[in-house]
């Protein structure tokens, strides 16, 4: 078990998200930085789609009631066990009794705490992530309280060494796969999407502009601001089916990228869709910064995913070794 | 110009295939392909839709199909290797996608019409020119298909409205709709799952769950399902 001693609101229990009830309407949810749970996951001996706990509002503080692995991946939240500062995206074991303590990250959005074994809440529809607009999945279908409990399953890897260990985090590895943030700027790729071509030339302010991320911005959606973008007649489109990611102009020519939380339908005309391996980058930007759209394409997309599967393939076959290595030399 | 037009006379099928039919194929970023159906929100338009996702959903690259009112979302395992390959096999399959009736149950939905839950009922009034009393009588009378299952947990698109009570979304949505609100948008109509923001016409009220998270299957309805209202009261 843990034990949440202090949270903010919106902290949530999350995995890779639920699938195959999206033709019942139900959002997938899951984590908004699914690399940083995946990694998260890998460095404690998990398999990379376990539930843990996404981080999102600060400070955030709990206890372990039985020794166990963690490691804290995503936003560098300056990490503390028992007050003594942890490296960022680092896994280490934890005694009973320890206080983990997380502060609001001065650059990313969301951190992951992963255990290992996993959050054991029940599945629900084949998940443990939590959709608070459903009310069902993680805990209770609702974020965390002050006092909350959560159950962990026992660990089934290989048991992290004292001191732990770290990984070289993903926007280092990979920053050869992922263009360079310009003056702050998030550069995020994207594809035209159904709709794109009755902007006509208009469109093209869409990619050379910077959108802020406004305050009306959650794991549902983020609302952009900057000039709009308007049709000449507005479109109403029939219902139909959407993915995170998609970039929708409502009436007021502001773009809304649908998030993991986003509704499974929609209506409004769809000017473009984020590359789905720039998604997790999305995830980590925060309210009030800003981004601007790159056109991509789908093969310079599949060269970006070859780079992360090559990384994560790299943490799982390197965290086992080091792991038995570096418990081989503190037998000695 | 007169030879074409005997051509087109003598094979109006190849035409029809050929001009009118086309649906329009656009991708959502790199990993799904919406397939929009085209012409008119009618059932044997949504009965090829259907078909169509019967049709694709078990090809081994593909992870979920999301059936819309009158279109398919198609969501992929992963990033396609050929999309404009994967594009034509679409449209390939559409063209092939023949008609299929959905066998599906019937629910029988108690609603308690018109009061406070029926805030929009004045203003479809206004709209359509009929009393209150004819408003909920049309709704009720009428027999509904279920297209879609979509936008919430269990929400149901019903096709049958009679186009007499049709009724825009509003322009600025209620805040705070209540989970069971019976609903108009636009020439669809529904009970709405979640209580929250909402841009469709209340007409009445609905306690009847559509959506058990723990159940199987967690939604009351599916697509291919006939609805009636039942109007348990009527309070105007």
């Amino acid at each position: 078990m843990i034990e949440v001693l202090q949270t903010g609101p919106l902290n949530t229990v999350q995995d890779l998200g639920r699938f195959g009830f999206r033709n019942a309407g139900v959002t997938s949810s899951g984590a908004m930085d699914r690399l940083a749970l995946m990694v998260g996951n890998l460095l404690v001996g998990n398999a990379e789609g376990e539930a843990a706990l996404e981080i999102q509002t600060f400070p955030f503080r709990l206890r372990f009631e039985r020794d166990m692995a963690v490691a804290v991946t995503g936003a560098d939240c300056e990490a503390r066990l028992d007050g003594r500062r942890l490296p960022p995206w680092w896994a280490m074991p934890v005694l009973s009794g320890q206080v983990l303590e997380l502060d609001t990250p001065r650059r990313a959005a969301r951190a992951y705490l992963c255990l290992a074994g996993g959050i054991e809440v029940e599945p629900v529809m084949g998940s443990r992530s939590t959709s608070l607009r459903g009310g069902f999945g993680g805990l209770e279908g609702r974020f965390l309280a002050a006092n909350d409990r959560l159950p962990v399953a026992g660990a089934a890897g290989p048991a992290v060494p004292q001191g732990g260990f770290g990984v070289m985090p993903p926007e280092t590895a990979l920053a050869a796969h992922f263009p360079a943030p310009e003056d702050g700027t998030l550069l995020v790729r994207a594809v035209p999407a159904g709709e794109y071509a009755l902007f006509g030339a208009e469109a093209e302010r869409f990619w050379t502009q910077t959108w802020k991320i406004s305050s009306h911005s959650d794991r549902t959606g983020y609302r952009l601001s900057g000039e709009p973008i308007r049709l000449a007649s507005p479109v109403e489109l029939r219902s139909h089916g959407v993915v995170p990611g998609v970039v929708q102009m409502p009436p007021s020519g502001e773009p809304i990228i649908q998030m993991s939380d986003a509704n499974t339908a929609g209506g409004y005309p769809k000017m473009a869709g984020v590359i789905d391996v720039d998604l997790w980058r999305l995830g980590q930007a925060r309210i009030g910064s800003r981004i601007r759209f790159v056109r991509s394409s789908i093969a310079e997309a599949r060269e970006a995913e070859r780079a992360v599967r090559a990384y994560l393939d790299d943490v799982r076959c390197t965290v086992p070794m080091l792991a038995q290595a570096l418990a081989a030399m503190s037998r000695r | 110009m007169s030879v074409m037009q005997g051509n087109v006379l003598s094979t109006p099928a190849i035409v029809a295939t050929a001009t009118a039919d086309e649906p329009k194929i656009s991708m959502i970023g790199t990993g799904a392909y919406l397939i929009e159906a085209p012409g008119a929100f009618d059932l044997p338009t949504q009965r090829r839709i259907w078909a169509l996702a019967h049709a694709v959903e078990d090809w081994p690259e593909v992870r979920e199909v999301v059936p819309g009112v009158t279109n398919l979302l198609v969501i992929l395992k992963q990033t396609p290797e050929e999309p404009e390959q994967l594009h034509l096999r679409l449209g390939h399959e559409w063209d092939c996608a023949r008609s299929i009736d959905l066998s599906g149950k019937t629910v029988e939905i108690p609603v308690t019409y018109g009061g406070d839950n029926a805030t929009d009922l004045a203003a479809i009034c206004d709209y359509s020119g009929l009393s209150d009393r004819e408003v909920v009588r049309l709704h009720w009378q009428g027999d509904y298909t279920v297209v879609a299952l979509g936008s919430a947990p269990g929400f149901g698109y019903l096709h049958g409205l009679d186009p007499r009570i049709y009724m825009p979304r509003k322009t600025v949505p209620s805040l705070r709709m209540l989970k069971g609100t019976v609903t108009i948008g636009g020439m669809q109509t529904g009970v709405s799952v979640l209580t929250g923001p909402n841009g469709w016409n209340s007409i009445g009220f609905a306690e009847m769950q559509m959506f058990e998270p723990t159940k199987t299957p967690p939604a009351l309805l599916a697509p291919g399902d006939r609805v009636r209202f039942r109007p348990e009261r009527i309070e105007l």
